[in-house]
């Protein structure tokens, strides 16, 4: 009774937020209401009974994604008038799409029923609370049974910093900077002493 | 209605799906908008296995959510990379203006 409240509670506003993330005039609160729909799919987490992809999802999404969204939001200087235009030519288009897509997912999902042979198909069962925590349960197979994919996770993020940082790295002219090999490199000859009348400069 | 079973939490994860396919289309003008309805694809994928682990009682979907963080968190770094360099070549980050790889 309680669960199903908070579950309705927790699902109406991810719902919520999702509509107002891509209807909302503003772009920096379309980020602020999508940091609220991940923060409600965490309770939905912890309801599931996943306690540490809950908090990775708070604190990857909102601590990480979200704030990036927001920098870059900020930082572009865009006109949001300007973006708003189209949102009501596309609208029965859209919205058409989305009631079909909508219909057939709840249709297959809605009447979902296990086979009676999938208990046997458990690759990796949760272990009781007494047993382990959520978080020892995850770590244990993923740092044996997972490693190398694991692993592969870490690459695919360091690729992608790399490539993020290629990307934007950029040669500013203009701009004095110092530069150690230029020093280092500097000979007798570029310094060079000038006698100066007095009262006057070079 | 008061049992909360897993049909409660797919229809959550549809409803959410089918909220970031809407933005695609609804945000023609507004390249970080699609990105953002991306990202809320992705969380309706993950309450999906999230949910389909904690019915099964099998750890590898939550293991997998975590791998599609990952990838989610990558994505979101290199596709904001890449719009705030188009943005400084060309002015606009408007979807219908980003057509110079089209003959």
């Amino acid at each position: 009774m309680f669960t199903a409240l908070i579950f309705y509670m927790f699902a109406a506003i991810a719902v919520a937020s999702g509509v107002m993330v891509i209807s909302s005039r503003n772009p920096v609160h379309s980020v602020l209401w999508l940091i609220l729909a991940f923060f409600n799919a965490a309770g939905l987490f912890l309801l599931l009974g996943a306690e540490f992809l809950a908090m990775v999802l708070v604190v990857v999404y909102v601590g990480a994604v979200a704030v990036l969204f927001l920098f870059v939001v900020m930082m572009l200087d865009i006109n949001t008038v300007e973006l708003k235009e189209g949102f009501l030519q596309y609208l029965p288009t859209g919205a058409l799409i989305g009631l079909v897509l909508l219909v057939e997912l709840l249709a297959m999902f809605g009447g979902w029923a296990f086979a009676p042979d999938v208990e046997a198909m458990v690759k990796a069962p949760t272990p009781t609370l007494d047993q382990a925590s959520n978080t020892v349960a995850l770590g244990k197979l993923i740092y044996t049974n997972y490693v190398y994919l694991f692993q592969a996770s870490g690459l695919v993020l360091l690729v992608a910093m790399i490539g993020t940082i290629l990307l934007t790295h950029r040669k500013r002219t203009g701009v004095r900077k110092q530069v150690i090999a230029e020093q280092v490199n500097r000979s007798r000859d570029s310094v060079e002493m000038r006698k100066v009348q007095s009262g006057r400069g070079i | 209605m008061l049992e909360i079973g897993l049909s409660h939490y797919l229809a959550v994860a549809a409803i959410l799906f089918t909220l970031g396919v809407m933005g695609i289309f609804l945000n023609r003008k507004n390249v970080i908008i699609i990105m953002m309805s991306v990202e809320l694809m992705l969380l309706a994928v993950n309450i999906n296995f999230v949910a389909f682990s904690s019915y099964l009682n099998d750890l590898v979907g939550q293991v997998f959510a975590m791998f599609i963080l990952t990838v989610a968190a990558a994505e979101a770094a290199i596709g904001l990379a890449i719009v705030v360099v188009f943005f400084r070549n060309r002015g606009t980050i408007a979807v219908e203006e980003i057509s110079q790889l089209k003959g």
